[in-house]
């Protein structure tokens, strides 16, 4: 029984694209509302989205992005997919909108991603599966989130704004080619939000040992396992990032270094991205990455369950890396903003 | 039932995109699209999108926004004379009123413009422009 999947047409990465808006709320401004303690804050800042952008508008700019690196016309994608547990209507596509504004409508499949913060990677997976099964030759899968959270619950602490969006497309037009990938699920409700709810529930520290470290770590263990590979055939990992701690701690459990790690560790600037979250991580190392570098990527979504790539950068690469804004320009942009302001763009302040 | 869906919805290639129309006979380039040149009278035109780049020609800000748009207020809108000549009136995002400056280099965006009937209807997304970085 072979676990490990691979695509029998070889699939690779043909272009990406980050976004995250430009404000920015410090953790330490958020706990000074609430009377919480300015040291051991889970991160230093988180991204914001403006009044006018939400799920939608964030995924047109970082597929736009995309494309441009792709340097292939919208026409030629046979899908869009947009994972995010932000969806700005319960009921209507967001990814139709988002294929409309890039040109790709027609032709074309469409639809909306569901499954927390793994949405964007399992998009990938079908994107890889499109591609791979030569069904099409082009698939777009995008990971976007303006992330809800309960004020002065934990998680307004982290839940932050941002994503990144992925052209799959043949290997040999990639930047990255995909050796296999792997996934592993179990139904573990770590983390939820019921129909007409604004902002979700948690399990506190249910959170970690069970769903986050328990996925995490036995993907990654049986994906290094299935292959062959140990922690040092790669220069590069990407873990989901829900604060600093948690994909740090992974990471020393599994043998990878700070220095494969910390590049694609955003969260303690943007903060905790959801389906886009392993994503812009994974942005940030293809802005960085050499020719035949091999990166990990693992992403985990509670309910729950995580997804695990290897990838080998190519030449190309090095090509087309600068046909789009990089991931640190995103980051560098940042007009802090305070509670005040946070709650209003939040839509936290009830007007009628 | 749902209002404005028919006016929103014919509109979104040119909201969306930048989708004007370039006359067959001319070759000038107009945006939002025309049915006749203003420059020779010819009535053929292809679609045209531009590719979002522009000038700010001029700006203001609202404090007293229309109906729709309170809660955006206030906000800059601007006149963007576009690479290809059309000049297009639009809303200004990721900028502060005192970094606006007649001259400085535009890109077009894609954004959420307002929504009908608050909570309940349709999200309205178009084009505003934001300095270029």
């Amino acid at each position: 029984m072979n676990q490990v999947m691979k695509p029998k047409r070889e699939v690779g990465i043909i272009g990406y694209g980050a976004y995250v808006p430009r404000y920015r709320i410090k953790a330490q401004e958020i706990a000074r509302v609430w009377g919480g303690a300015d040291e051991g804050l889970p991160i230093e800042e988180k991204a914001v989205p403006g009044l006018d952008e939400d799920t939608i508008t964030m995924s047109i700019e970082a597929a736009r992005n995309a494309l441009a690196r792709a340097q292939i016309d919208p026409q030629q994608l046979r899908a869009v997919w947009v994972g995010s547990e932000s969806h700005p209507y319960a009921v209507k596509p967001s990814s139709t909108l988002v294929a409309e504004a890039l040109g790709a409508s027609g032709a074309v499949l469409a639809g909306d991603w569901q499954f927390a913060c793994k949405a964007g990677t399992e998009a990938m997976q079908a994107a890889i599966a499109l591609v791979g099964s030569e069904m099409a030759d082009y698939a777009l899968a995008i990971g976007m989130d303006t992330a809800q959270g309960r004020p002065h619950d934990a998680l307004e602490y982290t839940a932050g704004a941002g994503g990144a969006a992925y052209v799959m497309g043949p290997a040999e037009n990639a930047l990255a080619r995909l050796e296999a990938s792997y996934s592993y699920v179990t139904d573990t409700p770590d983390f939820f939000r019921r129909a007409y709810q604004h902002y979700p529930e948690h399990g506190n520290r249910f959170t970690g040992e069970p769903a986050y470290f328990e996925h995490t770590l036995t993907a990654t263990k049986n994906f290094l396992e299935l292959m062959n590979y140990t922690p040092r055939d790669f220069q590069w990992a990407v873990f989901h990032q829900p604060n600093m701690k948690f994909p740090l701690q992974a990471a020393h459990e599994l043998g990878f270094t700070r220095d494969q790690v910390m590049p694609a560790l955003l969260v303690g600037k943007i903060g905790n991205t959801y389906a886009g979250a392993s994503l812009i991580g994974m942005t940030n190392v293809l802005d960085h990455a050499k020719p035949k570098d091999r990166i990990l990527l693992v992403s985990f979504g509670s309910g729950a369950g995580s997804d695990a790539f290897s990838y080998v950068v190519t030449d190309k690469l090095v090509e087309r890396r600068d046909l789009a804004k990089r991931t640190a320009f995103y980051l560098g942009r940042r007009e802090f903003i305070d509670y005040a302001r946070y709650a209003r763009y939040r839509n936290k302040l009830v007007m009628n | 039932m749902a209002e404005n869906l028919a006016p929103n919805w014919r509109l979104r290639e040119q909201r969306y995109q930048l989708v004007g129309n370039v006359c067959l006979n001319c070759g000038a380039k107009f945006f939002p699209p025309r049915q006749v040149c203003t420059n020779c009278r010819g009535a053929e035109f292809d679609s045209f999108q531009f590719s979002g780049k522009g000038e700010l020609y001029s700006f203001t800000t609202l404090r007293s926004a229309p109906a729709g748009f309170e809660s955006y207020a206030p906000y800059s809108v601007g006149m963007v004379k576009l690479d290809e000549g059309p000049l297009v009136e639009a809303m200004l995002t990721d900028v502060n009123e005192d970094e606006l400056a007649i001259g400085m280099k535009m890109e077009m965006v894609t954004r959420k413009i307002r929504e009908e009937e608050g909570e309940r209807g349709l999200l309205v997304y178009g084009y505003k422009f934001r300095p270029t970085s």
